[in-house]
């Protein structure tokens, strides 16, 4: 009997296809760590080389960035609600809550274009120093980030529009993306504490 | 409109381009007529080039691999000539400019595309097979991966032709690699094709990570996981770890060139000692990349063919998952004589030699198994042999450049070339090639011809001595490696020697290709055939299956009791196969042209981008999203195979083996 059950079980397994994209994904995340952990720890060795330009005091300005800050951990918030939705297979309420991350995503990237315009136009640019280099490289990768986020967001409120349930495979696309949504949050936090806070203070 | 690019670009002034240019393109025309002539463009491009089946992706991983092997091997025996040559006032036949493109493409193609390509190509063909799984985790990100590598080693070569390659080394170390001293567009193509194949390489590395972890056959816990498994499983963990590691070094070095940042610039604060670190931060493990399977693979041969399970296999597992973790702590070791003090060379030195342990324990597990086995030297066995000699040299060798003091005196020295092609040719490659000699009836049904196999190792065993060992001379003796003339009489003779040496390798590459000719055309003799699929009285699982294999591996999972469970099951005389059992159908992939795609648009992304073509470039990246946002609309992307089939083929193989019993 139990042997029965586990080959039924077994067999439910690969009717089902449990996919391991998930697990795939999480792979993927942790190799992505690996790249900010690098971009971070060039960051560190480069942060004092200003070459005669600005310091990160003179460049930053904290009131900006704590608006981004708060702009993206909400909206990972967002996001989260529109799991739950997903998960209770409302689809309408999930894309509603999707768009709503969307814009805020948007309004994120748009201040953090506004500011490297911003800086760019002071002649404070990526070719300025070291120090702004890396700072342009570590915190773009991140918008870069941000950007494929959006794009992939959009894709898939493109093609949950008019559904009325969600399959497997689109809950698993869509918590991809949520994985992808927090960790870039988690990443940000990181920059805010290290490049602008220890930057300022 | 075309960027930098101009007809100056293409060097129809240097014979030996314009020489190998008219070779690659009769060749490339022979082949394209070939395939034109028998019709089978249709069969290669549904079979073979959108197939997201592992065992063929694996072998076209190989067919890459040999191709990037006569390419870098052209390019090694060019330089050996030149040195011969080039001495006391003869300039030799390769000015400066050509010999440093020459000696940086060596080593990139070598590691990159040949040594690379190998070892996934390898894993491709045998690590599903042996963990009892029907495909890996994601098939088309496999594919995926395979044309990353391929449209990268591509764009490498067409930089033969149109513009320069890089004459900045393997690594491409700044200053020198920046704008201000390079500024032509050859190392811009070594980035992209780096960069480019380090995507690839990066999702290979996660696809048989999850493929290992989720995909065992029932029953095979981790302990029970065939050697070969575990090198590649270790080999992914350290592809997940490192390859970022070269995706930051690229793109910065990238970002240097392209959008006049500092990072590694001489002025504007940029600091060189930080690329050392990182490229080499990738540049340890990677070695380690390409070593981890080839031990694998011996440890698979040596117990096959000394009729003998292995010797100290849970120490085998440990000590590659030591060299595992200590290949992440030894990096500075490239860069003793940058000067980061006597502590910090010292922590890195003892590092360094401590990995010496796990590999000796391995060496010994290896004699080990062999000591009162019954040893058959088969071709396959030659190379393990040739192995444990040549690189038990080699790593005594790798210990004194593990000495701070004695690195001082060797760094930058022909000693620290012939160090490590002693590893990487007589470690990786010997690996590699007797995998391939292993596992080839495997992925074709019939066997590579010994007698060539034997001659091909001989040439490739001594040319190996004959070629390298003068190198540590004329390292001790103070000769520089990247140079292209030199005054000393007393180096001279040693590099006659060592062109010598290069030619019987030459020979030895020749043996090979006459060994693939002499099998294919000898492949339907009795001897030859392997219709059990089992032609070694080999102990993994891959052997319980026909060869080749069935697209779908297994008709029914098989369930794993023990260790090397093959040879358990005969053993105890259980069919593997469960023949004729419950057929269920069976859920496959269908193939897709996308990995094509986006590998395809990569080379046109790359391309551009290396000539300032910006439209190009855009219209690759372009391609690129477009490919991976229709890919992900795709729904049908699976179907299953039915009972009716399924059976068919396993009674065709059961057939067969039938028949094969009774010709015994």
């Amino acid at each position: 009997m139990a042997q029965n059950m586990t080959a039924d079980a077994a067999h439910a397994h690969d009717e089902h296809h449990e996919s391991p994209v998930v697990f795939g994904f999480w792979l993927y995340l942790m190799t992505d760590c690996i790249i900010f952990g690098t971009l971070f720890a060039v960051f560190a060795v480069l942060r004092d080389q200003f070459a005669g330009g600005p310091t990160g005091h003179e460049v930053f300005e904290l009131s900006g960035v704590g608006i981004e800050t708060a702009i993206l951990l909400f909206s990972s918030i967002t996001y989260g609600f529109g799991m739950i939705a997903a998960h209770e297979n409302k689809v309408s309420t999930m894309r509603t809550w999707l768009g709503v991350t969307f814009l805020l995503g948007l309004g994120f990237l748009f201040m953090e274009i506004r500011e490297f315009s911003h800086m760019i136009a002071e002649g404070n640019g990526p070719d300025r120093s070291a120090f702004l280099s890396a700072f342009f490289t570590l915190v773009g990768t991140h918008g870069l980030h941000v950007t494929c986020g959006l794009l992939w967001m959009a894709v898939l409120l493109f093609q949950t529009a008019g559904k009325t349930e969600l399959n497997e495979r689109m809950v698993g696309k869509l918590t991809c993306l949520s994985l992808f949504w927090h960790f870039l949050d988690i990443v940000w936090i990181c920059v805010f504490t290290f490049v602008y806070l220890m930057g300022v203070l | 409109m075309f960027g930098k690019l101009t007809l100056s670009a293409i060097p129809y002034d240097v014979p030996i381009l314009v020489g190998t240019f008219i070779g690659a393109a009769i060749a490339g025309l022979a082949v394209v007529g070939l395939i034109t002539y028998y019709g089978k463009w249709g069969y290669l491009w549904r079979e073979w080039l959108t197939s997201v089946d592992h065992k063929r992706i694996g072998v076209m991983y190989i067919v890459v691999a040999l191709v990037a092997l006569f390419r870098g091997f052209a390019d090694a025996i060019m330089m050996r000539s030149q040195l011969a040559l080039a001495y006391a006032g003869n300039p030799g036949y390769l000015p400066p400019h050509h010999y440093d493109q020459i000696f940086s493409a060596h080593g990139t193609i070598m590691i990159f595309f040949m040594a690379m390509a190998f070892m996934q190509g390898l894993m491709n063909i045998v690590v599903p097979l042996q963990i009892g799984a029907r495909d890996v985790a994601f098939p088309f990100v496999n594919t995926l991966s395979f044309w990353m590598t391929t449209i990268s080693f591509l764009l490498v070569n067409v930089s033969l032709f149109i513009g320069e390659f890089s004459q900045c080394g393997w690594l491409a170390y700044p200053p020198l690699s920046e704008q201000q001293f390079s500024p032509g567009v050859g190392v811009d193509y070594y980035i992209w094709a780096v960069q480019l194949s380090g995507v690839g390489t990066l999702l290979t590395g996660v696809n048989f990570f999850a493929t290992i972890v989720k995909m065992r056959a029932p029953g095979m816990t981790y302990m029970r996981m065939p050697v070969f498994t575990w090198t590649i499983f270790c080999t992914t963990v350290l592809i997940m770890v490192a390859f970022p590691i070269l995706t930051v070094a690229m793109g910065l070095l990238g970002l240097d060139r392209y959008l006049g940042m500092h990072f590694f610039t001489n002025d504007g604060g940029g600091n060189q000692m930080l690329y050392l670190s990182v490229i080499w931060g990738w540049g340890h493990p990677e070695v380690y990349i390409l070593v981890l399977p080839a031990f694998g693979a011996f440890s698979e041969i040596t117990q096959t063919f000394s009729r003998k399970p292995l010797f100290g296999y849970k120490t085998m597992v440990y000590a590659t998952a030591s060299i595992m973790v200590l290949s992440l702590v030894v990096w500075v070791h490239h860069f003793f004589t940058m000067g980061a003090g006597p502590n910090v060379n010292a922590f890195f030195g003892i590092m360094t030699m401590i990995i010496a342990v796990p590999t000796g324990v391995k060496i010994f597990n290896w004699l080990f198994t062999m000591y009162k086995g019954r040893i058959e030297f088969h071709a396959t066995m030659y190379w393990v042999i040739g192995f444990m000699i040549t690189f038990s040299i080699g790593g005594m060798t790798g210990v004194m450049l593990a000495i701070p003091a004695s690195d001082f005196v060797l760094h930058n020295s022909l000693f620290v070339i012939a160090h490590f092609h002693n590893v990487i040719i007589g470690g990786v490659y010997f690996g590699y090639v007797a995998a391939m000699n292993f596992w080839f009836p495997k992925s074709f049904g019939f066997k590579l011809n010994e007698a060539w196999g034997k001659r091909a190792f001989w040439c490739w065993f001594i040319g190996f001595y004959v070629a390298f060992m003068p190198l540590y001379v004329v390292g001790f003796e103070g000769m520089t490696r990247r140079m292209n003339h030199y005054d000393n009489p007393e180096w001279h003779p040693w590099l006659l020697i060592a062109e010598v040496g290069a030619v019987l390798i030459a020979c030895g590459i020749v043996c090979q290709l006459t060994q693939l000719y002499v099998s294919i055309r000898d492949r339907n003799l009795a001897e030859n055939r392997d219709l059990t699929g089992d032609p070694w009285n080999a102990r993994t699982l891959e052997w319980s299956t026909s060869s080749p294999p069935p697209f779908y591996n297994f008709a029914i999972l098989p369930e794993v009791h023990e260790l090397d469970a093959f040879a358990h099951d005969k053993e105890a005389g259980i069919d593997t196969r469960r023949a004729g059992g419950d057929y269920q159908p069976i859920h496959m992939p269908k193939n897709t042209a996308c990995g094509f795609l986006i590998g395809a648009f990569s080379f046109v992304l790359g391309f551009g981008a290396v000539w300032y073509i910006w439209w190009l470039a855009a219209v690759g990246l372009i391609g690129v999203i477009a490919t991976v946002i229709a890919r992900s609309a795709d729904n049908d992307v699976d179907y299953y195979v039915p009972v009716s089939e399924v059976a068919r083929i396993e009674q065709e193989h059961t057939h067969n083996l039938m028949a094969a019993q009774a010709a015994e």
